[in-house]
């Protein structure tokens, strides 16, 4: 039971392989969490992302009426890019749904 | 009717955050005759957030607890959905400010919403007794305690039973809190060599019932490495069946005590050694 080898119930060889993948997945993780966190902290990347919704959402704003709670802003955070993705519905606009802004920053 | 647990411990690193992870998911996908659950799992950590990077959230989060609390944000723009299960949840904490960000008042507004939207509330609780640990429990319907099989987490368990018992909302209200014992990093080999405490021992010291023993075991620690609860990464492994057993429980099935374990190859065993 102690030290035992991973894989549960599969068997050696691909335990071997489960084995060498976990770490390397680890390490990436948190070098691309460090990298954000260390430049300038979350609370300046959340500074930028608050400007960036109320700037965005100003020009939107000016063509279409809006519901400020109706916004949803996703982030995925990258080693080279990171994504923000706005999502804005649209109440009174005929035409499907929803609209959305996407914008890249990094 | 929706219901709040806090995942206390007092001890630091007895495995709070892993067993919110665990936990939440396996409500969340269900198991054989209990459906999949709504679930949101609730980092209280403020200023160490950790929760995020165990269910492999860290780089989806714009707004957090925080945020929510003081108003800057909606609920529903902090939560990140799972990726993996549709059904699962998580409201991160901040990273940058400190535990006097989250008022009482505050608190309780935002677990009344989450009360709306979700059948569980997980509250991952922060180490230590004070601030932070008791905004967790203080709105919480059951505790789930986590303690490993060792002298000083079981002593710090009982100091935090003791509060479950008087600084809670319930305990205000003069009702008792269900409280739950989950046993983690468990060995049955070497508690039955001598060298660990009995599961027989904890229970008599904690008078607590059990909710599930968790083997200790290297899925545990990969599954941390992927970002993914360990009844996600491997539901089969040995940990995440006794997380499943758990969660039956949490749910008010009666079922028999055991600790799982995993069959493995000599092979296998030899090169864990190695490595090990």
């Amino acid at each position: 039971m102690s030290g035992g080898g991973i894989g549960g119930g599969k068997g050696f060889l691909s335990g071997l392989f489960a084995r060498r993948g976990s770490a390397p997945v680890a390490r990436d993780r948190l070098q691309i969490l460090l990298a954000h966190e260390r430049a300038g902290g979350s609370e300046g990347q959340s500074d930028l992302i608050a400007k960036l919704r109320e700037e965005i959402l100003e020009v939107i704003a000016r063509h279409v009426p809006i519901d400020r709670d109706k916004v949803q802003i996703k982030l995925d955070r990258g080693a080279a890019m990171t994504t923000l993705e706005i999502d804005v519905e649209v109440p009174g606009l005929k035409l499907g749904g929803a609209a959305a802004a996407k914008s890249v920053s990094q | 009717m929706a219901k709040v647990v806090v995942v206390t411990s007092g001890k630091g690193g007895v495995g709070k955050t892993t067993s919110t992870a665990a936990l939440g998911a396996a409500l969340a996908v269900g198991s054989n005759g209990s459906p999949g659950k709504n679930v949101v799992v609730v980092d209280f950590d403020v200023g160490l957030r950790n929760l995020d990077l165990v269910m492999g959230a860290e780089r989806r989060v714009v707004y957090d607890l925080v945020n929510v609390v003081q108003g800057d944000a909606k609920l529903s723009q902090a939560l990140i959905r799972d990726k993996r299960v549709e059904t699962l949840s998580i409201l991160p904490a901040s990273q940058t400010r400190d535990k006097d960000a989250l008022t009482p008042d505050g608190v309780a507004r935002v677990i009344e919403e989450l009360r709306e939207r979700f059948d569980w509330i997980l509250c991952d609780s922060p180490a230590g007794i004070e601030k932070g640990a008791q905004l967790a429990m203080y709105h919480a319907d059951e505790a789930v305690v986590v303690t490993n099989p060792e002298v000083s987490s079981v002593r710090d368990s009982d100091r935090i039973i003791g509060l479950l018992d008087s600084t809670t909302a319930k305990a205000k209200a003069g009702e008792t809190m269900a409280k739950h014992l989950l046993l983690t990093r468990y060995d049955p080999a070497r508690a039955a060599r001598g060298e660990m405490l009995l599961t027989e021992d904890v229970l008599e010291i904690l008078s607590i019932p059990l909710i599930g023993i968790i083997p200790e075991s290297e899925e545990v620690l990969r599954a941390s490495n992927l970002g993914s609860p360990v009844t996600l990464s491997n539901p089969d492994s040995a940990p995440a069946r006794a997380y499943f057993d758990a969660v039956r429980r949490l749910q008010g099935e009666t079922l028999e005590m055991q600790v799982p374990s995993d069959r493995k190859g000599l092979l296998s065993w030899l090169f864990g050694r190695r490595v090990a």
